[in-house]
């Protein structure tokens, strides 16, 4: 009975999400099943306890890092940013692809994903529009990036925050183990990007587009990037410190709204209150799910050790559950399983939650056939570059990215 | 006579000057810009990706969409200026090559003026996709502009050694 509860609440919080209905928002829908699961006993008080001081935290930070975003938005860098790729390429399409790619990578590995699917995307589009570059190339260099360029850092995606949690790496270790596949999938991008779009790259921009660009050139916020710097170096160095990174985000956090002081209401809506209480309910659901059936389910799946094999296993595993759901729900049922057997299985975990999704356009199959159900009829969006694009880079980064994990492990 | 004129990125000076020399002075011209569908939704599908996290107000310089619409405006603007003659401008969106041919039926077109996007070596890959679809599938006669100067005569390979 309990099992059947807890998935149906698993299932609904999901299909919420998916759906996006506008009487029933994800978040209230989780929030709704934690509490009727704790009413019907299908997970405790200690149960619920347990799941909100383990990811209290987590969420804490993913809140400073939201806020730490959106203030540099405010401080006017990504604006400074378009200024700074416009006048790198020099009217020329295959430049501006290059420094795209870089501005992404960098962004989503500080900022992480979110900055650079909600802030970074569209100053990305005006500005190849502006130099009539073609905004093909630079829009799939920053889809794929939001992903795979997330393998670095802790803080670029919320599933390695969780992860970087759970297994207690200090944060410049996992960034030391995670430089080898990041730069790894970077390279696969570059190689499939350049290759699928080539024709497109040869395009030059005309004279007075470049002049126009060039014109309105924007000075960098130096203040938003010392802090992002120190904020950096403060991330590296917190374990040595002893200071958990939780408090170099808040500080960086409560700095840069200092810095830019966005009013009270704005400040609560960048750290996305909603979604900070669908991933405590999130995790909630799973706890009472993998007590009841979920985790041994899944834990028969994969492997365990941390040879190659069993690496590129839990990568699949992590990928495909990833693709079947998303990637968050994926991390909180595979991370628990996973996070006893050391470094290697939660890194390659994160390598398929992380890089997976990139085999849809929208992160997921599910939210794939709900589009595609909804927009039926729907003749404006040609999915199959997509979908080709996604399975020419996905499957060799998995695997290339996987076996760089395990060598990183084995070195280091 | 009536024309249609492909204003695409990057190569749209070239069909401006073909259309400017060789179109008659009476011919109705319409200038025609189509916005990828894709791409607006490549950035939609990524903000729904990112799974319950609900977007803030849209940036400053507003949606994708806003952008896209003012740009492909913009554009227009441009090249009716160059062109230097009374004409109608079409924007339409959605899967280019198709909106491309539906544009040239709307507009009941003798001619099409578009301009080669492919690779700059000769051969096959000198013509992108979509204008290959169009060329192909174009209810009118096609005017095919070079976007760079045309090759020399020179550049044409040896013929085949077979015997004839």
């Amino acid at each position: 009975m309990s099992e059947v509860v807890a998935l149906l609440a698993l299932a609904l919080a999901l299909a919420a999400s998916v759906a996006r209905v506008r009487f029933a928002p994800d978040w209230a829908v989780a929030v709704a099943g934690a509490l009727v699961l704790l009413a019907v006993g299908a997970i405790g008080l200690t149960g619920v306890g347990h799941a909100l001081t383990r990811f209290g935290p987590t969420v804490g930070f993913l809140a400073a890092l939201l806020v730490l975003g959106d203030g540099c938005r405010r401080a006017g860098l990504f604006d400074a940013l378009a200024s700074v790729m416009a006048s790198f390429s020099h009217g020329s399409a295959r430049r501006l692809l290059a420094i795209v790619f870089a501005v992404a990578a960098a962004t989503t590995a500080v900022l992480s994903l979110d900055a650079t699917v909600v802030l970074l995307t569209p100053i990305v589009f005006a500005t190849a529009s502006r130099l009539q570059l073609g905004s093909r190339a630079p829009m799939y260099a920053c889809t794929h990036l939001a992903n795979t360029a997330s393998l670095l850092l802790p803080v670029s995606n919320l599933t390695n925050l969780l992860a970087f949690q759970a297994a207690r790496l200090p944060f410049a270790r996992f960034a030391a183990l995670m430089a080898l596949p990041w730069l790894t999938g970077l390279a696969i991008e570059w190689l499939v990007l350049r290759l699928a779009f080539r024709a497109e790259l040869d395009v030059a921009a005309p004279q007075d587009a470049q002049a126009d660009a060039d014109a309105e050139r924007r000075p960098l916020p130096r203040f938003a990037l010392a802090l992002l710097a120190l904020t950096l170096a403060g991330f590296v160095a917190s374990s040595t410190l002893g200071v958990a990174p939780v408090w170099v985000a808040v500080i960086a956090a409560a700095a840069i709204t200092i810095g830019v002081r966005p009013r009270p209401a704005e400040l609560v809506a960048a750290a996305q209150p909603a979604f900070l209480a669908f991933v405590l309910a999130l995790a909630v659901i799973v706890a009472a799910a993998g007590a009841h059936g979920l985790s041994s389910a899944v834990d028969a799946l994969l492997p365990h050790g941390d040879g190659l094999l069993a690496l590129l296993a839990v990568a699949g595993v992590a990928a495909a559950l990833a693709n079947l759901a998303n990637n968050l729900p994926a991390t909180l049922i595979i991370l628990p399983l996973v996070s006893a057997s050391g470094p290697g299985p939660v890194l390659a975990m994160l390598v398929g939650v992380n890089i997976g999704p990139n085999l849809t356009y929208v992160g997921s199959l599910a939210t794939l056939l709900w589009r595609r159900i909804v927009h039926a009829h729907d003749e404006t969006v040609d999915i199959a570059e997509f979908t080709r694009l996604g399975a020419l880079t996905v499957l060799p980064a998995l695997v290339a990215c996987t076996a760089a994990v395990w060598l990183a492990t084995q070195v280091t | 006579m009536r024309a249609v004129v492909w204003i695409a990125e990057g190569s749209w000076q070239a069909c401006v000057d073909q259309a400017r020399a060789i179109l008659p002075p009476d011919t109705a011209v319409t200038l025609l810009h189509v916005a990828p569908g894709d791409v607006e939704a490549l950035a939609e599908g990524a903000r729904r990706g990112l799974f319950g996290r609900h977007p803030p107000p849209p940036p400053p310089h507003g949606s994708i969409r806003e952008i896209s619409d003012a740009e492909a405006g913009r554009l227009l603007a441009t090249a009716r200026e160059r062109l230097g003659r009374e004409c109608e401008t079409m924007a339409r969106r959605g899967r280019v090559e198709r909106e491309v041919i539906a544009a040239c039926a709307q507009a009941d077109a003798d001619v099409l003026v578009l301009a080669r996007d492919g690779e700059r070596k000769l051969g096959p890959p000198s013509l992108g996709h979509h204008p290959r679809f169009v060329v192909d599938h174009a209810p009118c006669t096609v005017v095919l502009a070079w976007a760079q100067a045309p090759p020399a005569v020179e550049t044409i390979p040896p013929p085949p050694r077979h015997r004839p």
